[in-house]
């Protein structure tokens, strides 16, 4: 058995990462003869989600409810999965690579006393069950055995394309209602709210994001940039060195210690390209790099290029886009 | 993606400080279809330029180096990027003190402005030093800081917008061409460029370059540290990137250098960093660019507590933070200068090892000797082609820049020798004289001896007549033993090991045509002869001089010094007849030759060989095969640089040493003795006022004005012949002189003996000057014991140049009497030379 | 409400940089730093950071104690970290890359329990999230298996108010707040608070510390590492829109054609 752990979006349906988790689920499925992908859902378990997780080819959905798993906790969580891999005697529990799954999956590898795998993009043996992740945010990668039971790992965002299976069933429920040791409780959210509003709140969903790196120049110079954003409806995104040199707020940062998003379209603005930066933005559908080095490595992995100064050129789109909206 | 043109007159790599100015000067020189290109993006394609701190400190005790210095800073301030904000350099020893007693005497030769200051004039213009910490300073007004990477986008664009030049960066070198001798093209990862020059201007990866042609560029990259602290309050408020002076802690190998709100403090006192040009970090792989390497924090470490002590309020001030710091990559060299030129390869130029106060000097030097045959500004102590096949190693580029890297900031003899990589060149006596307890200086990687433990008895007998020296800096790298040994040569004879001697020789029906085209004396002599000649380059300013011995009709073996051997073997080739049929062969390792000079010399080699060596039948000037001793077969030569009769015996190798002891033992009962370098090169010589070439002679000197013309021009053309022929029409704007040193006694009561360099005033310490506008220094100093004076040689004012003159010397910014003794070759010591008769 | 003293452990990791090109090692088990250079890994120096700020707000007496495991270069992150607020330092040295995470929380705990047991108490342990290089995201979870402490995974900030470790993070549905009683472990993620430079002065302290340097405590695992790769490149296949302002119209053509202008 297979047990994948399943976030979902504010509207109740799964991620897009957790369907990518499912399918990668589902591949090991077939090279392992077929054995079932359970999913562990907490809390609320929508008709919608239901019915996509159904469509997914996932055989149980096992759904933790409760008390003690109203809030968030580690600790708390991770012994409720391992409740329901009891019961589905699941020999792989895996989740998304998000910042939870890591969370959950390092909890669940630690109390089974068992090897945890973080960001795999692939597997390539059963027997030893080899898998490869991606390490330095993303720039390498490496060979790992995980050749203890269960297998414990999650999934790279976009490491694969989510595919809802070809031939599916409905999917059974299975509710638990575990009961979990105070110890386990003690380090839990006791409070949540909403982010501040600004411009890159939505980072990592967001269709269209403006970057802007070194090249800006200064705290003083975003005007351009902060201009395009407005008229493409886009969010801001900058790279570690202007929030290292203060010019930007932390939480605009796109990058491997910032966040990760994979829009339409990506238009990093004197941006060169370091592998912190690229490790955020790899998975952008399109990326127009404007840039002043033909030979930056952001220039020379983007789809289109504008090579020159970003306080000439990003100016004249704007003017452009005005005038085209008339 | 961009692409290169497909030809070019020079393609030249490099867009750093060097390579900037070489496009720009170029072009004003009247170049066209110049290309330049670079493998990192403009304006900072990522070199050392674009990390350098850019200051620049005028004094240097290097004539060369200051010049290129000084016409920098002219540039500088003509594009506007130079800040004038003073520096000093402090001291917290007396020794220090006396160093930059030394700098004030180079300052004075040089022409630069300068002081010697308190502590207290440093607190008022520095006020958070810690004054207690130093005990004066050598104050220059006007030291400054420059935009480097600006000047050469300034240069740069210049040059494109005439139309000469072509810029592409982003373009990486793969491979140089070479064919027949010449360079060819430059094979880039963006095409290939014909081109018929090339210039290697980019810095640290020159030798990386320089190995796709065969030529060595023996430079390598180092590291020096730098850390930013800041914001520190005391530097803020102020407008511009500089307010206060930058400092020098000479003692502790570090500067203090403001940058805004910051401090930058950097450092020359950790151990030598070496890489090779090969390990440098590619754009992609480095953090920040290629030449601004991770900062090793436990090398700066102690500079840090140093630093600390001398400020600090303001490093230690609170929110000051080291918010930068990096190990820089720069170039450096086994002697410290520049590598310029062309190389082996025609065509191929080199612009490396230079620094951010020399690059507009060095571009306009290099762009000028590309368009004319010479620069302005002498820079032959940093011609590629000055070095020998052992110092193109890079094991001795990189053992000798780690002895010298600590050496930085540090006090320096003149006669400082080298401890690492020797020995490398023996000669056959090498052993014998270690058991004579040589003391062995080294030449061109030749051990010579400059002076022999073996003498020291002769110390008793001459007494007071070898000059004895008090102070220890006076008689550093130097001993008694030398006036000795030249006493006793002057009283019987010397035998003198000469084996670093150069020697070239010439064969082929083009050979005498080479060598008349090279020399100014007349070379078309009868076979046997011996001549003296000077060699000039095409302004009339002396590249050489060296001795020319006419083997055959079309044979002629040059015989010059070694330490400038290579570039004259250099300046000879470049004269050979492009057909092949004449040739130049190095017979230095081949030849020994061992000097042997004295009122007995004759009796000497008399009683070894059965050859006629009579006055009559072995005149002056001449030169013969003859037998000594055991069968020894020697190519004797009758001519003198102590003013002795004597010989200069050229024997092979392998005889050497037996010769060497066959002359020694047949002297042995006439008081001959084993002499050293010491008496050759300096005290035999300068009482005769010979002229020595790099001391005298160089690129910015004429024969007109080193007082050595003869009566006639000889008809035959040779380099620098129209120019002679016009300086000998002019009166000149300088003349050499010889002087004596009147009073050697100092203000503390001890006597005191001049080494060279210092400045030459009047009486009363005002300034001289030429007619060039330079000031005259001492371009020789030393003992003649025969004499009993200390001699100094200096260029003067023609109208100071009266026998009998009365100036003055400054030594370590004392005043001593000197008197102008000879105004001309005229030597002080025997001056109708009865004695070489 | 009066501060007590808090001694906190902070444990860093000596990675390669990873701003440049990401090179291999010859034995392809780590990245090779030997040409961008080295530095503390990016999560951890908000962990110094914090961990100063919490004994700096205690009562006095606390302490903050930074700890690494790796060669013996990795005593420049040690002295980093002394530099910026930190008084004492441990140094398991050992080469990092032939531990796994497992290894080396047990590492670390032994670390924890040893100096517990000589009478330093380590209230809070700090750690980086993930570690730039190897990106396992569980170490600092184990730990606290290991150590039988309470974890909060990827906080920003941590304060303490009357012996509980106020932690605030990002979590899925926005800034989550954690109280748990001390001792707890806690790891750290960028974005929270500004690492600070070195003064002269701290970078003088820190070379004053004697660094406590010991061997692994325990035979290690290994860290089931195959190897490591690269993955393959790919060719450029960039199309330049144009050079300068002159390439707007053609940049908003693209916009129209990829449908992000609104109308």
């Amino acid at each position: 058995m297979i047990l994948v752990h399943i976030e979902t979006d504010l509207d109740g349906t799964a991620s897009e990462v957790s369907l990518e988790a499912i399918t990668f689920a589902r591949n090991l499925s077939e090279a392992g003869g077929g054995v079932p992908v359970d999913a562990v859902v907490f809390n609320e378990l929508s008709d919608d989600l239901h019915k996509e997780l159904a469509a997914y080819g996932v055989r149980t959905v096992h759904r933790i409810g409760g008390d003690d798993v109203a809030a968030y906790s580690g600790a708390g969580w991770a012994s409720a999965i391992l409740t329901a891999r009891e019961a589905a005697r699941s020999v792989v529990v895996m989740a998304a690579g998000t910042d939870r799954g890591m969370e959950l999956m390092a909890h669940v590898a630690a109390r089974a006393g068992v090897a945890m795998a973080a960001n795999v993009i692939s597997f390539s043996g059963l027997a030893p069950f080899v898998v490869t992740r991606q390490v330095a945010g993303g720039a390498a990668r490496e060979e790992m055995v995980l050749n203890q039971r269960p297998a414990v790992f999650t999934v790279a965002g976009h490491a694969l394309e989510a595919q809802p299976a070809t031939a599916s069933g409905p999917a059974d429920v299975v509710e638990h209602t575990p009961s979990i040791d105070a110890a386990d409780l003690l380090a839990r959210v006791v409070s949540s709210e909403e982010p501040e509003e600004d411009l890159s709140g939505a980072l990592s969903s967001a269709k269209v994001v403006v970057g802007a790196g070194r090249g800006v120049g200064g705290a003083d110079k975003f005007d351009d940039v902060l201009e395009l954003t407005s008229l493409l409806g886009a969010t801001l995104g900058v790279s570690r060195v202007v929030t290292s040199a203060g010019w930007r707020p932390h939480h605009e940062q796109v990058g491997q210690t910032g966040s990760r998003i994979s829009p339409e379209l990506y238009i990093p603005c004197g941006i060169s390209g370091a592998i912190q930066h690229w490790a955020g933005c790899a998975t952008a559908k399109n990326i127009l790099a404007i840039n002043s080095d033909a030979e930056a490595p952001m220039v020379t992995k983007a789809t289109y290029a504008v090579i020159g100064d970003l306080h000439e050129i990003v100016p004249a789109i704007n003017e452009e886009i005005k005038r085209r909206k008339g | 993606m961009a692409t290169v043109p497909a030809s070019a007159k020079v393609v030249v790599i490099g867009a750093g400080i060097v390579g900037n100015s070489l496009v720009h000067h170029l072009a004003k020189l009247g170049w066209t279809d110049i290309v330049q290109i670079d493998q990192g993006p403009l304006p900072n394609p990522g070199g050392s330029t674009g990390h350098a701190s850019n200051f620049i400190f005028l004094t240097d005790h290097s004539r060369e180096i200051t010049d290129l210095t000084l016409d920098s800073v002219i540039q500088y301030k003509e594009l506007g990027v130079f800040t004038e904000c003073g520096g000093f350099e402090v001291a917290r020893t007396e020794e220090r003190m006396e160093e930059l007693r030394r700098r004030m005497s180079s300052a004075k030769a040089w022409g630069i402005e300068a002081e010697i200051v308190s502590p207290a004039f440093v607190k008022e213009k520095v006020p958070f030093i810690e004054e207690d910490q130093i005990i004066g300073a050598f104050w220059q007004p006007g030291v400054g800081v420059v935009d480097s990477l600006r000047a050469g986008t300034i240069m740069r664009e210049g040059a494109v917008a005439s139309g000469a030049l072509t810029t592409v960066p982003n373009v990486e070198v793969l491979g140089l061409d070479v064919e027949d001798g010449r360079i060819r093209r430059v094979r880039t990862d963006k095409g290939d460029i014909d081109a018929e020059y090339v210039v290697i201007a980019c810095g640290v990866w020159s030798p990386k370059i320089g190995d796709m042609a065969g030529v060595s560029i023996p430079l390598t990259p180092a590291v020096h540290q730098m850390i930013s602290v800041g914001p520190c309050p005391q530097l803020a408020g102020g407008t511009g990137e500089i307010n206060f002076p930058i400092v020098r802690d000479m003692d502790t190998f570090c500067y203090e250098r403001q940058h805004g709100a910051d401090m930058e403090v950097g450092s020359y006192a950790h151990r030598a960093i070496l890489m090779e040009p090969e390990d440098i970090p590619t754009i992609e792989q480095s953090k920040l660019s290629p030449t601004e390497l991770p900062f090793t924090e436990e090398d700066f470490d102690p500079q840090l507590e140093q630093a600390f002590e001398l400020m600090p309020d303001l490093l230690g001030a609170d929110g000051a933070e080291i918010r930068y710091a990096i190990n820089g990559l720069l170039s450096l060299t086994s002697d410290g200068s520049p590598i310029l030129g062309e190389s082996h390869v025609k065509g191929l130029w080199t612009a490396a090892a230079v620094w951010i106060k020399e690059g507009p000097g060095v571009g306009r030097a290099v762009a000028e000797w590309m368009t004319r045959g010479y620069s302005e500004i002498d820079v032959a102590h940093s011609d590629i082609a000055r070095f020998h096949p052992h110092m193109l190693r890079r094991e001795h580029t990189r053992l000798r820049t780690t002895e010298s890297f600590i050496k930085t900031y540090g006090i320096i003899h003149p006669s400082e020798q080298y401890e690492s990589d020797r020995p490398q060149r023996k000669s056959p006596m090498y052993s014998s004289q270690e058991k004579l307890g040589a003391e062995f200086f080294e030449t061109a990687g030749w051990e010579r001896p400059f002076w022999y433990a073996s003498n020291a008895g002769l110390l008793d007998k001459y007494g007071d007549a070898v000059m004895p020296r008090e102070h220890e800096w006076d008689s550093r790298w130097w001993s008694p033993i030398i006036n000795a040994e030249h006493l006793a040569m002057r009283e019987n004879a010397g035998v003198i090991d000469l084996s670093a001697f150069q020697i070239l020789d010439i064969e082929g029906p083009g050979a005498l045509d080479t060598v008349q085209r090279t020399c100014v004396a007349q070379c078309d002599v009868a076979v046997g002869k011996v001549i003296y000649t000077p060699v000039l380059d095409a302004k009339g300013g002396f590249l050489s001089d060296l001795t020319v011995m006419r083997l055959g009709d079309d044979h002629f073996r040059v015989v010059t010094g070694g330490a400038h051997g290579m570039a004259d073997r250099h300046t000879f080739t470049a004269q050979l007849p492009e057909d092949g049929a004449t040739t130049l062969t190095d017979r230095t390792d081949e030849i020994s030759t061992i000097g042997l000079w004295g009122p007995v010399a004759r009796e000497v080699l008399a009683s070894l060989t059965s050859d006629d060596v009579s006055g009559e039948g072995f005149g002056m000037l001449s030169c013969r095969e003859i037998t000594v001793g055991p069968g020894i077969k020697v190519l004797a030569s009758r001519i003198s640089y102590v003013g002795e009769l004597g010989w200069e015996l050229y024997v092979a190798m392998g005889d050497a040493l037996a010769l060497w002891e066959a002359l020694l033992e047949a002297g042995a009962d006439k008081g001959v003795v084993p002499v050293g370098i010491g008496v050759y090169g300096t005290t035999g010589r300068i009482e005769k006022g010979y002229r020595a070439y790099g001391a005298e002679l160089d690129a910015e000197r004429s024969i007109v004005e080193a007082g050595m013309q003869r009566p006639k021009v000889k008809a035959a053309d040779f380099v620098g012949r129209e120019a002679y022929l016009a300086q000998r029409e002019e009166a000149p704007k300088a003349v050499l002189c010889t002087m004596t040193v009147d009073d050697h006694t100092s203000a503390s009561g001890i006597k005191r003996y001049m080494l060279g360099g210092e400045p030459i005033l009047t009486r009363d310490g005002g300034t001289l000057t030429d007619g060039h506008g330079h000031h005259p220094y001492v371009t020789s100093a030393g003992s003649a014991p025969s004499l009993g004076k200390h001699v100094l040689l200096a260029y003067l004012p023609p109208e100071e140049a009266r026998i009998g003159n009365e100036l003055a010397v400054s030594y370590m910014e004392e005043l001593y009497p000197v008197t102008v003794g000879s105004i001309d070759a005229t030597s002080l010591f025997d001056p109708s030379n009865e004695r070489m008769r | 409400m009066v501060p007590s003293p808090v001694n906190v452990l902070v444990a860093v990791k000596r990675v390669p940089d990873s701003s440049s090109e990401v090179l291999l090692t010859a034995d392809e088990q780590a990245v090779d730093g030997s040409k961008a250079g080295f530095t503390t890994s990016p999560h951890e120096e908000c962990a110094v950071e914090i961990a100063t700020q919490v004994v700096a707000a205690g009562e006095g007496g606390g302490e903050a104690t930074v700890v690494t495991l790796g060669d013996k270069d990795a005593a420049e992150q040690l002295r980093n970290a002394l530099a910026v607020g930190c008084t004492q330092a441990t140094h398991v040295v050992a080469d990092a890359h032939t531990l796994g995470p497992i290894d080396i929380a047990r590492e670390l705990a032994a670390v924890v329990r040893d100096h517990e047991a000589a009478g330093r108490t380590h209230d809070l342990v700090l750690l980086g999230s993930d570690a730039s290089d190897t990106g396992d995201f569980q170490v600092g979870i184990r730990l606290a298996y290991e150590l039988g402490r309470p974890v909060v995974n990827g906080a920003t900030t941590v304060t303490i108010e009357d012996g509980v470790a106020v932690a605030v993070g990002k979590g899925p549905e926005g800034q989550e707040t954690y109280r748990v009683p001390l001792p707890a472990v806690v790891t750290i993620r960028e974005g929270g608070v500004e690492p600070r430079y070195p003064s002269v002065k701290g970078r003088m302290a820190a070379k004053k510390v004697q660094i406590e340097e010991r061997e692994p405590a325990a035979e290690h695992r290994g860290p089931q590492r195959v190897k490591l790769l690269l993955p393959p490149p790919t060719p450029s296949s960039v199309q330049i829109l144009g050079e300068g302002a002159a390439a707007a119209p053609a940049v908003v053509d693209l916009f129209e054609q990829l449908g992000v202008l609104s109308r």
